[in-house]
C-alpha cells in the first residue's frame, strides 16, 4: 500500500479547537436552568447508613433535593455487561439500599441551583453509619484470594493457571536461577479531567454529556439501568480530557446524575472532586507477583513461573492479562503461570493504560535484568539468546515481531555500547549513572466497529463513527485514513466522533482504536466510492453511464475509466447531479481464519538513564529512548508524542505514584494532586520514541497494532533496572523512592 | 463552603478594626480559600487586606525588609532580595508553582497551615482541626510527618521553605494589633503542638503581620537551601535544610542551620551549629554535626527514613554552601 | 444568601457578574460567563489547568475568589488569539505537538505567554523550571517544552 497521507506527519486536525479553548469537555456543556450536584461519599469502609438528617440540607439555601437510598427511585439495573467490565460479579447499584461496601461510595447526592449551594449542602449532610472493619491490605489476615471465575473457562481471555513442560522442575534443577517478588503500588489515571456528565430528560429521553471512552457501551448502560430503550438515551462526548482507562466503564455518578435531572426535573451537571476519583472511577490493582527464571549457564531460559496476585473489589471480579507476556516473551520450554485475585473492601479496579502488561512485564524485565548480572550477560544479548521462533504460549507464528531490531534501533540511540555494565561504575560528577534496559510487548487487539462516509455537495466527505479521542488523535488519524482512501486532501475530510447515535464501535482503549475504527472507516469510504459509481453508471449525465464496475477505478478523488487518466469525475460531480447527499456505512472486522492463524502483538525496547543523588537519594531520569515494533504508523508526529508520553507514564509508575489506603477506614490518604505525585515538565529528561519498520499484512487492512498501551509498557522496569545499574540495589517494589534508595 | 461576607479594608487601622470585629484577614488566599471549600476553614467574615500598602520590598541599611503582602514570586526576584540575601529566593523558588508565588503573600506563607492529610479532612480525629478528638496520623499513614518537637497530640510538620530560610536568617516579625506594635523572631512565630495543637503561632487575636525584616549576616556568607523531593518540583519538602555559614581562612566562623519537613515547626539546629565553629568545613565535620541534629528524633511507624534523609541532607546543604565561591 | 456584583475586565470586555462571594474566580468564569476554556483540573492548586492571567500575572484560578478581583484585568484562552490569528504560542503549540487530550492545553498555554513574558523561558531547563505548575498527565511535556522555546525565540 503506498500512501500519500497515511504516514504523514499531519498536525492535529483539532489543534486549533484546543489551543483556542473552544473544545468541549463534559463539564463544559452547561444547559439552561441546569442544576448541580455534588455526591456525597461514605465516610467509613463498610457497614450500612443507618440515618441521614437531610431535613437540615434541604432548608438550607438554593437546595433543591437531597437523594439517598431512603427516597432514590428504585432503578431497573437490567442485566448489562460489555467487554470492559468484569465478567464475574455485579456492578454497584447506586442508593438502592444502605450497604456501605467501600470508603467513597456514595450515599447521597445534594441538589442545588447553584455549584456553591451544592457543595455547601453536600458537606452539611449529616450521614450516620454502623462502620465495621473494611479489609483493604492485600497480604495479611481477612484478605480473601480467590482463582478467578472467569480465568477457569475453556474460553478465558485471561487464564488463571497456565503452563507447559514443567517449570517448577526445570527451575529447581536450572544451574543458574532468580526468584524475586514484585510490588506495584495502586495507581489512580487521574486525567487531567475530572469525571462529568451533563444529564437533561426531555420527556423519556435522556441526553448526557458525559466523559466517556465508550459512548455506545455507556448509552447502552444506562438505558438498562434505568430500564428503557436504548434509542432514548444519547451520549456525546466530542473531547476526552485523558482518561487512560478510567472511563471505559460508567461508574455509578452518571447513572446519579441521570437520576438527579429526572428527580428535579431539569438539567444537572455532575462532576467529581478530584479526590472523589480516588475512591469512584477504578484504579490499578496493586499486584504482588513472583517471577522464578531457570538458566543454562550461556544464558538460555530452561524454566519460567510467574505468579501474581492483583488486588479487586468485593462485588466484582476485576482481571488483567497480568502473567500473559511471560508466555511469549521468551523462548523457553517449561513455563508456568497463575494468576489471583484478592477481594478487599474497596472500589473495583479498571482497566489504566497497559493493563496487565504494564504490571507483569515489569516484573519479568526486572527479573531479566537480575538474570543478566547473575550471567555476566549483556541484558541485550540475553533476550535476544531467547528471541522465540513463534509464540509459544500458543504455538503460531508472530505475525511480525521486530523485538531484535527494537533493540539494534534503540540501543544505538541510546549509545548503549558506552555503559560499563557493573553496577554503580558510572558518574557525572557526584551522581551515580544507570542506564538499564527493557522489552515491551502488548497485544493488537482488533474489534467489530462501524463508520459512515456522508459525500457531500461542496465535495468534501464527513465521516462518522461512535469513536472517542481522549488525547492520542483519533480526529487526525482518522481523517488521514479517510483521506487516504478517499483520494481527497485532509481539508476535505471532516471526521466526527463521540456521538452514541453515530456507527458503534469498540471501547477506545487496549490500544485496538485505530486498528478498529480505522479499518472501519477505510471499509465505509470504499463502500461511499463503490456507491458513488453505481450513482454515476445510472446517471444518463454522467460519461460513466451504464459503465460496468469493473472498468472504473477510483484514483485520486475522481472517478476513471482503467487506462484514461484523461478524464474523471469528482465526488463533488456526482453528488451534485444526485442531489442529495451520498452516504454508505460499513463496518469491518478481523478475518477470523487470519486471526487463528497468527500471534498479534506489537513490541518495543526501552532504555532508559538515571541520575541518583548518592547523598540525598534523588532520582531523576535523565534521558529515555524507546523503539517499537508496532505495524505501520499512520501519523509519527501524533505517534511520537503518544509514546514519549507514555515514558512520562512510566516515569510516574517507576518513581512516584501510589495511592495509599489507610487500613483502619479503607480511606485513600493521598487523594490530591500535590500528595499523589506524577511528573511534572521538570521531571522529564529527553525523551525518544523511534519507530521500527514493520509491515504487517495480518493484523488489519491498515497494518497498525496500536500504541497507547506500549507506549507505557517498558518503561517502569528499564528505570528500575537503571537504578539498579546506578546503585547496586535492586529495588522490586514500585514507586522507588528515595527512602528506597537510601535504605542500607 | 460556608457562606460568609467579605469587607475590603484599605489601611491597617480599617484592617485591625475589622479584626477585632471578628473577621480573617484574606490575602492571597492559596491556603485560606482552599481549607474553605474543605470547610476545614469555616470564617464568616472575610477582610481583604489585599489593597493595605505593604508589599514593599526594600533595603534598610544590609537589612532586608519584605512587607507582608509581597508575593512569593516578587520577593524571590527582587535585586535587593538576590543581593542581600539569594537564601530567601532560593527558598521561595523551591516552593508552591509560579502561578501559586504569583498569588501567595509573604505573610500567607508564614502562616499556612499543615499539609497533614487527616487535617485535611473533615471526618477524621485531627486534633488540630477538633480539639480532643485524637490523632490519625500517629496510627496511620505518616510517611510525611515530623520527627522533631511532636507530641502525642500532634505530628505534622510546617511545609514552609520561606520559613526554613528565614529562620536560618534570624529573621524577624513585625506586627500590629490592638495592643500596638511589636516585633520578634520569625522563629517564635510558630508554637510546638505540645497539648495544644490547635493553636498554631503566637499571633494575638487580630494582630497583622505587617513586615519580615532580615538582618545582615556576617559577611563572607555561604548560604544554601536544600529541598529533597521525590518529585522535582511542585512538591512539599520531605527533607528541606537551609544552611548559612561564614568561613574564613578554612575556619567555621558562624553556622546557621534550619531544617524544614521534620518539624512540627522550622527547625533550627543549634547544637549542629555549635559544632561547626572552628571547624575546617569538610565533611567529617558536616557528618558529625549532622549526627547532632537528629539526636532526639522520634520517629513514626511510617517515617524512620527522615532520621537518615536529615542527615544525609544536612551534610549535603554544609558541602553546597561550603563549595561555594 | 446574598449575591453582590463584581465588575471584571475579561480578555478586554467589561463583565459585571453577580455571585455568592463563594464563588471563584474560575466557577465566575466557566459558571457565570460560560467561558468554559479555562478548565477546573482538580480545584485545590496542585494542576494548573486553571492558569489564567490577572492583571497580566499567571494565577491558579480555583483558588482566588471572583470578588478579590473587582476591577481587574483577566485573560484566558479565549482571549489570547486575534480574531482568526492565533496567539503566536498558540500556533506553537499545534506545530510542536504540545497538547495532546487538550485540557491542560488552555492552562498551559496561558502559563506559557506569562513564562516567556516574565522572562523564563531562555532555555529548555529554565522553561521547565517555571512550567511545573502546569501539570500535563498526556505526559505532551516535550512539545510543550519546544512549542515555548519556539514562541519565546520569535517574540
Amino acid at each position: 500500500m503506498t500512501t500519500n497521507i497515511i504516514g504523514k506527519p499531519l498536525a492535529r486536525v483539532d489543534g486549533r479547537a484546543k489551543v483556542t479553548g473552544s473544545a468541549q469537555y463534559a463539564a463544559d456543556f452547561n444547559q439552561p436552568g441546569q442544576a448541580h450536584a455534588v455526591i456525597v461519599g461514605a465516610t467509613i469502609g463498610l457497614g450500612r447508613v443507618s440515618g441521614i438528617d437531610a431535613e437540615e440540607v434541604l432548608g438550607m439555601p438554593g437546595v433543591i433535593a437531597v437523594l439517598t437510598h431512603l427516597n432514590a427511585p428504585r432503578l431497573a439495573y437490567l442485566p448489562h455487561k460489555a467487554v470492559i467490565d468484569p465478567a464475574v460479579g455485579e456492578r454497584l447499584h447506586v442508593l438502592q439500599d444502605d450497604l456501605v461496601h467501600f470508603q467513597g461510595q456514595p450515599v447521597a447526592v445534594v441538589i442545588a441551583d447553584t455549584l456553591d449551594h451544592a457543595d455547601h449542602g453536600a458537606a452539611r449532610l449529616n450521614v450516620r453509619y454502623i462502620a465495621e472493619e473494611p479489609i483493604v491490605e492485600p497480604v495479611g489476615p481477612g484478605a480473601t484470594t480467590v482463582i478467578p471465575a472467569a480465568g477457569i473457562q475453556p474460553d478465558a481471555w485471561i487464564r488463571a493457571d497456565t503452563s507447559r513442560g514443567d517449570a517448577d522442575v526445570a527451575v529447581a534443577r536450572a544451574p543458574v536461577r532468580i526468584d524475586a517478588a514484585y510490588g506495584i503500588a495502586r495507581e489512580n489515571h487521574n486525567p487531567m479531567e475530572p469525571h462529568a456528565t451533563v444529564a437533561a430528560w426531555d420527556g423519556d429521553r435522556l441526553t448526557l454529556w458525559s466523559k466517556s471512552q465508550y459512548v455506545v457501551n455507556e448509552q447502552a448502560e444506562i438505558a438498562a439501568v434505568f430500564g428503557i430503550p436504548a434509542d432514548d438515551v444519547q451520549v456525546i462526548c466530542p473531547f476526552i480530557g485523558g482518561a487512560f482507562g478510567t472511563s471505559l466503564r460508567t461508574w455509578p455518578h452518571v447513572t446519579l446524575a441521570a437520576m438527579a435531572s429526572r428527580e428535579v426535573a431539569r438539567p444537572v451537571k455532575l462532576v467529581l472532586t478530584r479526590k472523589q476519583m480516588f475512591s469512584l472511577t477504578g484504579h490499578r490493582p496493586r499486584t504482588h507477583q513472583r517471577i522464578v527464571l531457570g538458566s543454562t549457564a550461556d544464558g538460555r531460559l530452561t524454566g519460567l513461573v510467574h505468579e501474581g496476585m492483583g488486588e479487586t473489589s468485593r462485588h466484582e471480579e476485576f482481571m488483567e492479562a497480568l502473567t500473559a507476556a511471560s508466555g511469549l516473551m521468551y523462548a523457553c520450554p517449561n513455563l508456568r503461570t497463575r494468576y489471583r485475585l484478592v477481594q478487599l473492601d474497596t472500589g473495583t479496579p479498571n482497566h489504566m493504560r497497559g493493563p496487565g502488561e504494564a504490571s507483569g512485564i515489569f516484573a519479568l524485565e526486572c527479573a531479566m535484568d537480575e538474570l543478566s548480572y547473575e550471567l555476566g550477560i549483556d541484558p541485550i544479548e540475553l533476550r535476544r539468546l531467547n528471541e522465540p521462533v513463534v509464540d509459544e504460549s500458543s504455538g503460531k507464528p508472530f505475525s511480525s515481531r521486530s523485538l531484535m531490531e527494537c533493540y539494534a534501533t534503540a540501543a544505538e540511540r541510546f549509545g548503549w555500547s558506552r555503559r560499563n555494565p557493573a553496577p554503580r561504575s558510572m558518574r557525572d560528577g557526584r551522581l551515580l549513572i544507570g542506564m538499564g534496559t527493557a522489552s515491551a510487548s502488548y497485544p493488537a487487539y482488533h474489534a467489530p466497529a462501524s463508520a459512515r462516509v456522508r459525500l457531500q455537495a461542496d465535495g468534501t466527505a464527513e465521516v462518522e463513527a461512535a469513536a472517542s479521542d481522549m488525547g492520542p488523535g483519533t480526529y487526525t488519524s482518522m481523517t488521514q485514513v479517510a483521506a487516504e482512501t478517499l483520494g481527497l486532501p485532509p481539508s476535505q475530510v471532516r471526521f466526527r466522533l463521540g456521538r452514541s447515535d453515530y456507527p458503534p464501535t469498540p471501547s477506545h482503549g487496549g490500544s485496538w482504536t485505530m486498528a478498529s475504527v480505522g479499518s472501519a472507516i477505510r471499509a465505509a469510504c470504499i463502500a461511499v466510492q463503490q456507491e458513488a459509481a453505481r450513482r454515476a453508471i445510472a446517471d444518463r449525465r454522467s460519461a460513466f453511464f451504464d459503465a460496468t464496475p469493473d472498468a472504473l477505478h477510483w484514483h485520486e478523488g475522481r472517478l476513471r475509466r482503467h487506462g484514461d487518466s484523461s478524464y474523471g469525475e469528482s465526488y463533488q460531480d456526482i453528488v451534485v447531479r444526485a442531489g442529495e447527499a451520498i452516504e454508505a456505512d460499513a463496518s469491518a472486522q478481523r478475518d477470523p481464519e487470519v486471526a487463528g492463524r497468527y500471534s498479534m502483538h506489537a513490541f518495543g525496547a526501552v532504555f532508559a538513564e538515571v541520575a541518583v543523588d548518592p547523598d540525598v537519594g534523588t532520582i531523576r531520569v535523565r534521558r529515555a529512548v524507546g523503539a517499537y515494533g508496532a505495524g505501520r504508523i499512520i501519523n509519527p508526529r501524533l505517534a511520537a508524542s503518544q509514546c514519549t508520553g507514555g515514558m512520562v507514564g512510566g516515569i510516574g509508575m517507576a518513581l512516584m505514584e501510589r495511592t495509599l489506603l489507610d487500613k483502619r477506614d479503607g480511606r485513600p490518604v493521598n487523594a490530591h494532586m500535590a500528595e499523589y505525585l506524577v511528573p511534572v515538565n521538570l521531571d522529564i529528561g529527553a525523551l525518544e520514541a523511534l519507530f521500527v519498520e514493520e509491515h504487517d499484512p495480518h493484523v488489519n487492512p491498515l497494518g497498525v497494532k496500536g500504541l497507547g498501551e506500549i507506549a507505557l509498557v517498558g518503561m517502569a522496569p528499564a528505570i528500575a533496572n537503571a537504578v539498579f545499574h546506578a546503585t547496586g540495589k535492586r529495588v522490586r517494589d514500585l514507586p522507588i523512592r528515595i527512602e528506597d534508595v537510601l535504605a542500607a | 463552603m460556608f457562606p460568609f461576607s467579605l469587607e475590603k479594608v484599605r489601611t491597617e487601622d480599617e484592617a485591625l478594626r475589622a479584626a477585632a470585629a471578628g473577621g480573617r484577614f484574606l490575602a492571597g488566599g492559596t491556603t485560606l480559600i482552599d481549607l474553605m471549600r474543605e470547610e476545614i476553614e469555616q470564617p464568616r467574615h472575610l477582610v481583604d487586606i489585599n489593597a493595605l500598602p505593604l508589599a514593599e520590598i526594600r533595603a534598610e541599611g544590609s537589612d532586608l525588609l519584605i512587607g507582608a503582602l509581597a508575593r512569593m514570586a516578587d520577593v524571590a526576584g527582587h535585586p535587593e532580595t538576590l543581593r542581600l540575601h539569594p537564601l530567601i529566593a532560593e527558598s521561595l523558588l523551591e516552593g508552591a508553582s509560579p502561578q501559586l508565588r504569583n498569588a501567595a503573600s509573604i505573610g500567607g506563607n508564614l502562616l499556612q497551615r499543615v499539609r497533614c492529610p487527616y487535617f485535611r479532612m473533615r471526618d477524621a480525629a485531627c486534633n488540630k482541626r477538633m480539639p480532643g478528638t485524637g490523632c490519625s496520623a500517629i496510627g496511620g499513614l505518616n510517611a510525611g510527618h515530623a520527627i522533631l518537637g511532636t507530641s502525642e497530640h500532634c505530628v505534622a510538620t510546617h511545609p514552609s521553605d520561606l520559613a526554613v530560610a528565614l529562620v536560618a536568617l534570624d529573621a524577624t516579625l513585625r506586627v500590629r494589633g490592638p495592643e500596638g506594635e511589636r516585633s520578634f523572631p520569625v522563629e517564635d512565630l510558630f508554637r510546638l503542638p505540645g497539648e495544644t495543637p490547635h493553636l498554631e503561632h503566637t499571633l494575638m487575636p487580630g494582630e497583622l503581620i505587617v513586615e519580615v525584616r532580615v538582618p545582615d549576616g556576617p559577611p563572607a556568607r555561604k548560604a544554601r537551601y536544600l529541598k529533597v523531593r521525590d518529585r522535582a518540583s511542585y512538591e512539599f519538602a520531605l527533607v528541606s535544610t537551609a544552611v548559612v555559614l561564614d568561613i574564613q581562612d578554612d575556619r567555621i566562623l558562624s553556622a546557621r542551620i534550619a531544617a524544614g519537613g521534620v518539624g512540627t515547626r522550622p527547625w533550627r539546629m543549634r547544637a549542629s551549629e555549635a559544632a561547626l565553629i572552628g571547624k575546617a568545613p569538610v565533611r567529617e565535620a558536616f557528618s558529625a554535626a549532622a549526627e547532632l541534629a537528629v539526636r532526639g528524633a522520634r520517629p513514626l511507624s511510617g517515617n524512620h527514613y527522615k532520621v537518615d534523609l536529615l542527615r544525609r541532607t544536612i551534610v549535603r546543604a554544609l558541602e553546597m554552601a561550603g563549595d561555594m565561591a | 444568601m446574598s449575591t453582590r456584583g463584581v465588575t471584571i475586565t475579561v480578555n478586554g470586555e467589561a463583565r459585571s457578574i453577580e455571585c455568592d462571594p463563594r464563588t471563584s474566580l474560575l466557577d465566575a468564569l466557566r459558571e457565570h460567563l460560560h467561558l468554559t476554556g479555562t478548565k477546573k483540573g482538580c480545584n485545590q492548586g496542585a494542576c494548573g489547568a486553571c492558569t489564567v492571567l490577572v492583571d497580566g500575572r499567571r494565577i491558579n484560578a480555583c483558588l482566588t475568589l471572583a470578588f478579590m478581583h473587582d476591577g481587574a484585568e483577566v485573560t484566558t484562552i479565549e482571549g489570547l488569539a486575534t480574531g482568526d490569528a492565533l496567539h503566536p504560542l498558540q500556533a506553537a503549540f499545534i506545530d510542536c505537538d504540545g497538547l495532546q487530550c487538550g485540557f491542560c492545553t488552555p492552562g498551559q498555554i496561558v502559563s506559557g505567554v506569562a513564562c516567556i513574558n516574565e522572562g523564563h523561558a531562555s532555555s529548555a531547563a529554565e522553561i521547565q523550571a517555571w512550567m511545573s505548575g502546569n501539570i500535563c498527565r498526556c505526559g505532551a511535556y516535550p512539545g510543550i517544552i519546544a512549542a515555548i522555546s519556539q514562541a519565546a525565540g520569535r517574540s
